[in-house]
């Protein structure tokens, strides 16, 4: 502290439950890797082949290890030994989009590195230097990752479609297609409300007036945008509940209760 | 219906303080001012304190209430149990001058060391002129009543005090935004805003944003734009090929 601030022996006379939050949110990222560190080394429950769901956590399966039916885009990968996650490509795009997530940022640094855990709660860091240093300095590839989660949410799209399929051909939809389905909404309004996408679409130029197309989509993106944790938070839960769903039907726990065919 | 609050206030200087009980006769509907000035009308007329519009637009009386930072002619009485203990810090990231005014004489070095606004020529009949859209675009970061509350807050400087020479603070990145935001600029201030104003070091945690009386949305609408401008100029290696090839940017750098 310098010497001509005011002396103030108490850290912080925040009467507040100001852990509250960060504890909360914490817990919940805490939640999610444990979970998806799980699954991915799990290598098994994610097609499930007569109803034709795919989890999101193994979209796209493109090693020669994926089983039957579920690689829909070729198998360029080959064979890849069982303690390595057949959808390491899926990991690391999306792992990483949500790794440098603006959101996801801030709720880790207060959660995890207490960077601050709560404002004017002093952090118990002896020296601080922010993201202009390895590693945190990659942050700033976000964009590339906002890249290729846009593609991802495509082939999201793709396997929203294939779940369409009938059991017993045709058209069909079971309760795990209205999940996925809604998964991919959100997905969608949490990708399209990305801060990388808001100065993508628009947010870089400096002179609006020149472009009244742009200047549309980054209107439109920057409303998503108010609500861009929200969507962080939703889409969180629903792609953990959608992989969980055709994990239970894809190993035969529980079959999909069919509303069409 | 008025009733007698309690209060801690810190008194002292550079040199030595401490917080100091008070019991002060409040009145119903007042804030947080009211009640200083009353202690100092009746019973503490040395008290310094700084402020001058009680209506929130003056940004003079920047303090910490409950450890939290506010504007005190904003804050309400009601916000708080009659039963509890209200206690009034000076704002802790600046010097201390006396008792509950601060010198925030760093915000006014940062802010002389952003190059100012430099339009290019005007039109040939002497005007400039610019699209509604792009008017408004910077109206939200000129609502700014320079109260420092958000630089008082903000951890890069307030846990670390030896971070205050390379850091701006988020009040400056609002102006840092604005300007390369703004379409008849020509200074690209993009490098500078990363090295010399040190936005690399907000790690978006938002609670400039938080405490913000003016509910700017400083961070959403000002620094993380304003980082992924810096990722164009510095970090991401096709938007920086294209710009050379197609020279997209004719702005000065400075
Ligand atoms: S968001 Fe950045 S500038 Fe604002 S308080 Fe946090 S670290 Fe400081
Ligand atoms: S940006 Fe908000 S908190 Fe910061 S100085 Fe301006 S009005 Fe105060
Ligand atoms: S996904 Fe959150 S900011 Fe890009
Ligand atoms: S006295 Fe002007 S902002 Fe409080």
């Amino acid at each position: 502290m310098g010497p001509a601030r005011a002396k103030v022996a108490e850290r912080t006379f925040r009467r507040d439950r100001w852990w509250l939050s960060p504890l909360g949110i914490g817990l919940i990222l805490l939640f999610f890797v444990v979970y998806s560190t799980i699954r991915y080394f799990m290598n098994d429950h994610y097609w499930a082949a007569e109803e034709h769901y795919l989890t999101p956590f193994y979209s796209p399966c493109i090693s020669a290890s994926c089983v039957p039916g579920s690689s829909h885009f070729g198998t360029p990968l080959p064979e890849i030994p069982a303690f390595i996650p057949i959808a390491i490509v899926t990991l690391i795009g999306v792992g990483g989009f949500r790794a440098t997530c603006y959101y996801y940022r801030k709720a880790y640094y207060r959660s995890f590195f207490l960077s601050p855990t709560a404002c004017a709660v002093p952090e118990p860091r002896g020296s601080y230097k922010g993201e202009t240093r390895f590693p945190l300095i990659v942050q700033n590839s976000h964009r590339y990752f906002f890249y290729v989660a846009a593609l991802f949410a495509l082939i999201n799209l793709y396997d929203a479609i294939l779940a369409l399929h009938g059991v017993n051909g045709g058209v069909g939809v079971g309760l795990g297609t209205v999940i996925i389905w809604g998964n991919l909404a959100m997905l969608a309004a949490y990708t399209l409300s990305c801060h990388a996408c808001r100065h993508v679409v628009g947010g870089r130029l400096r002179n609006f007036g020149k472009h009244p197309v742009r200047y549309r989509f980054w209107t439109l993106v920057s409303k998503l945008n108010t609500r861009h944790g929200q969507f962080a938070m939703i889409s969180l839960f629903t792609v953990i509940f959608t992989d969980f769903y055709i994990m239970a039907v894809a190993a035969d726990w529980f079959s999909d209760p069919r509303i069409v065919n | 219906m008025g009733y007698d609050l309690s209060m801690r206030v810190w008194r002292g200087d550079v040199d030595s303080g401490e917080l100091a009980p008070y019991t002060v006769p409040v009145e119903e509907g007042e804030v947080v001012l009211d009640a200083v000035h009353r202690l100092q009308a009746t019973q503490a007329p040395d008290l310094a304190v700084r402020w001058n519009c009680k209506a929130g637009k003056c940004g003079s009386c920047s303090a910490e209430v409950n450890g939290r930072p506010r504007l005190m002619c904003m804050t309400r009485l009601t916000d708080y149990d009659p039963d509890e203990t209200i206690t009034v810090t000076p704002m802790r990231t600046f010097p201390v001058v006396k008792d509950l005014v601060c010198d925030v004489s760093y915000n006014y070095e940062k802010a002389r060391e952003l190059p100012a606004f430099a339009p290019g020529p005007p039109d040939p009949d002497g005007k400039r002129r610019m699209m509604q859209a792009d008017v408004e675009r910077g109206q939200e970061f000129r609502k700014c009543i320079e109260c420092f509350l958000c630089q008082n807050t903000c951890h890069v400087i307030r846990d670390h005090e030896e971070n205050k020479p390379a850091f701006a603070g988020p009040r400056f990145f609002l102006r840092y935004a604005e300007l390369d935001m703004h379409p008849l600029d020509t200074n690209d201030r993009r490098q500078l805003a990363q090295e010399a104003a040190g936005l690399g070091m907000c790690n978006i945690t938002k609670c400039c944003t938080e405490v913000c009386p003016e509910n700017i949305k400083i961070t959403d609408n000002a620094i993380i734009p304003m980082k992924e401008r810096v990722v164009d100029r510095r970090y991401d290696p096709l938007v920086w090929l294209g710009s050379k090839i197609f020279r997209r940017d004719e702005r000065t750098e400075v």
